[in-house]
């Protein structure tokens, strides 16, 4: 872990109450109830009727957007409450980027009668306006971020400085599967029923794996959730996709598998996009989620030794991928989500045998419309 | 190893006073002005310096040492500047410590070997990297060691036994002691070691122990001296002066006054 000094008890005695409530049956009740009677688990796995119609291509999608809080965020948000509590902690601080995981850290806090303080990048509050309002009636307390790039990455630091002081009574409810251990751990364990529920459904639906599986990955929250279960089914194709954003060529990205340089930012090394110096960059992307500097540790080590592929998606091909779920299965998907749709749509396009393949779908688009209508009128002008 | 810390705590301690490190962010606002800046406070009365390389993301430090990081990357200010002027401070201060205070990506991006190579040629005697433990250390401590820099850890007030025990062993140079939780900044004040604690360090035969984190007034100087401290640093304090100048709030003089002030209150009645 790569904290300051003052910061390490606290993620000791995280790490310690976080494993002993993993063989703590009572914990796992407790949580596991609450996935399935409160969050809505499992999740649907959803044939596409109509994209892939005329082809020999069949694409699933594991619809973590019908979760309760309209996002798989909603699964570990619910775990590190409970931590929380069991720690004797009142207050949660959480950073959210398009404010999905401020939604479900928002409705756990509201739920386990925790207090709830968001960051949450300035710049980000305004492209995100809705969520904003959403964990707001949530009973959170949304505190815009000025300093730094404005975004997710800013939320971040902040969050840790607000911890340095606070730890006594705070937890620091991290969003994804980045930051300092044990969170890359944690956020894992509380998302990986994604992939479990996903293999069971899949095998029942085609009596065979997939493929491959398709998820985007900013910190890599919702990739590492459906991979989990897969990483050791060697014949299946772990694919994370990454936000392209204007194109891989320029600066305009958050492709840090694809274009970052090994260092350490926010406790964990792991690939990161910086200059020659080590200043971190400021990141791209259409998607407030994707849009984000580095990637979780876990996901920098799959791709290394080759077990997991990490490709880009476009904010253009995002946002044709986000129109053409909509028309085509009556399903609106987060931008975040569309960029693994559309790499998956991708796929089929040019694979010559026929392809089965999974995509977490890991949000719904409500939040979005705002953002994707500007986006649409500025493309008619 | 260079043996300027040491030299200056002995002198200091014959003469029965404490020492006081101002701390700034080298090329706040800009290389040249920083420059001049640092001479300023050595000449005012600075022991020894704590000088901080602008970092983009720097998550332990509060608003006013943020803002300055990012004036000097505004400024365009490299790693390499930030060399240049401590390799100028050295030629005209020959006998002050001068230690670094750095966030680890900055080490990781230029290599570990590279990074300490440069430091050490420009005249820096140590580093305290702001986002690695002790138990993180190893790695760039034997790196720092092939180039004769020092790494100075910290040591919270509330570690347990173990973490001081570790940190006491490993700091070289001298031990920064965080007097509160939290990040820079002056907003909450410092507190201060019991002798308990002290006569822990002592027996553990750690390295001179240095206050710092939320000193801002030249009483807290003389407090942690007086809790037997070998000295206190003042960072956002020197930083918010800086700031002022550049609006025109506040004159170099100022800066200079600050300094002899907290020094003053290092020496003991």
């Amino acid at each position: 872990m790569f904290v300051p000094e003052v910061l390490v008890p606290v993620l000791r005695q995280l790490e310690e109450v976080f494993e002993k409530t993993q063989k703590d049956p009572e914990f796992q009740k407790e949580y596991f109830d609450l996935l399935h009677t409160y969050a809505g688990r499992p999740t649907a796995l959803t044939l596409c009727r109509n994209l892939t119609k005329g082809t020999p291509h069949k694409i699933y999608l594991k619809r973590e957007d019908l979760l309760h809080g309209g996002a798989h965020k909603t699964n570990q948000a619910l775990g590190q409450a409970l931590l929380a509590k069991h720690m004797g902690k009142t207050r949660i601080i959480a950073e959210t980027g398009a404010g999905q995981h401020g939604v479900a850290t928002a409705i756990a806090c509201a739920l386990l009668g925790l207090k709830a303080e968001i960051y949450m990048g300035e710049k980000d509050c305004k492209r995100q306006e809705v969520n904003v309002f959403r964990m707001e009636l949530l009973g959170a307390k949304v505190i815009p971020v000025k300093t730094g790039d404005k975004t997710l990455k800013a939320a971040i630091n902040e969050a840790l400085r607000d911890w340095a002081a606070s730890f006594d009574t705070s937890h620091y409810l991290l969003g994804t599967a980045a930051g300092p251990h044990p969170f890359p751990t944690i956020v894992k364990t509380f998302q990986k029923m994604i992939g479990e529920e996903a293999k069971q459904q899949i095998l029942k639906a085609e009596g065979r794996l997939p493929d491959a599986l398709v998820a985007c990955v900013g910190g890599g929250s919702n990739a590492i959730g459906l991979f989990a279960d897969f990483i050791s089914e060697k014949g299946v194709r772990l694919i994370g996709v990454e936000a392209a954003g204007k194109g891989l060529e320029g600066d305009q990205h958050c492709a840090s598998i694809q274009r970052g340089k090994r260092g350490i930012l926010h406790g964990s090394k792991s690939l990161i996009l910086q200059n020659p110096d080590g200043q971190i960059r400021e990141s791209h992307s259409i998607s407030a989620g994707l849009d984000y500097p580095a990637v979780g540790p876990e996901h920098a080590y799959l791709n290394s030794i080759g077990r997991a592929e990490y490709v880009g998606i476009t904010d253009e091909e995002a946002l044709q991928a986000f129109q053409l779920l909509s028309r085509e299965e009556g399903i609106i998907p987060a931008l975040e989500s569309s960029h693994a749709l559309a790499h998956a749509l991708k796929m089929t396009r040019t694979s010559k045998s026929p392809l089965l393949l999974l995509v977490n779908l890991s949000g719904r688009g409500d939040k979005d419309l705002v953002e994707v209508k500007k986006h649409l009128e500025g493309q008619n002008v | 190893m260079s043996d300027r810390y040491k030299k200056l705590f002995s002198r200091a301690n014959g003469k029965g006073e404490g020492v006081f490190i101002p701390f700034t962010v080298l090329g706040d606002p800009d290389v040249e002005t920083s420059f001049k800046y640092i001479q300023e406070m050595v000449s005012a009365g600075a022991d020894a310096l704590e000088l901080g390389l602008p970092f983009s993301d720097p998550v332990a430090d509060g608003p006013l040492i943020q803002k300055a990081g990012l004036r000097a990357l505004e400024a365009g200010v490299k790693v390499s500047d930030c060399f240049e002027i401590i390799a100028r401070l050295r030629q005209d201060f020959p006998e002050i410590p001068i230690g670094l205070l750095v966030y680890a990506n900055l080490i990781e991006a230029r290599g570990l070997e590279t990074f300490f190579e440069d430091a050490g040629k420009a005249g820096v005697d140590s580093a305290l990297i702001a986002d690695v433990p002790v138990h993180e250390i190893y790695p760039y401590q034997s790196a720092a060691k092939n180039h004769d820099v020092e790494i100075v850890l910290v040591l919270p007030l509330e570690a347990d036994q173990e973490t001081t025990r570790s940190v006491a062993s490993c700091s070289e140079g001298y031990l920064y002691l965080l007097s509160r939780r939290g990040v820079t900044g002056v907003e909450t004040e410092a507190g201060l070691p019991d002798e308990a604690f002290m006569e822990n360090l002592k027996a553990l035969g750690a390295a001179p122990p240095v206050l710092g984190f939320g000193i801002s007034k030249p009483e807290q100087v003389r407090a942690a001296i007086l809790a037997g401290c070998s000295g206190a640093i003042s960072g956002s304090a020197v930083v918010k002066i800086i700031e002022d100048i550049g609006s025109g709030k506040a004159q170099v003089t100022d800066l200079k006054a600050f300094i002899a002030a907290m020094k003053a209150a290092s020496q003991k009645a």
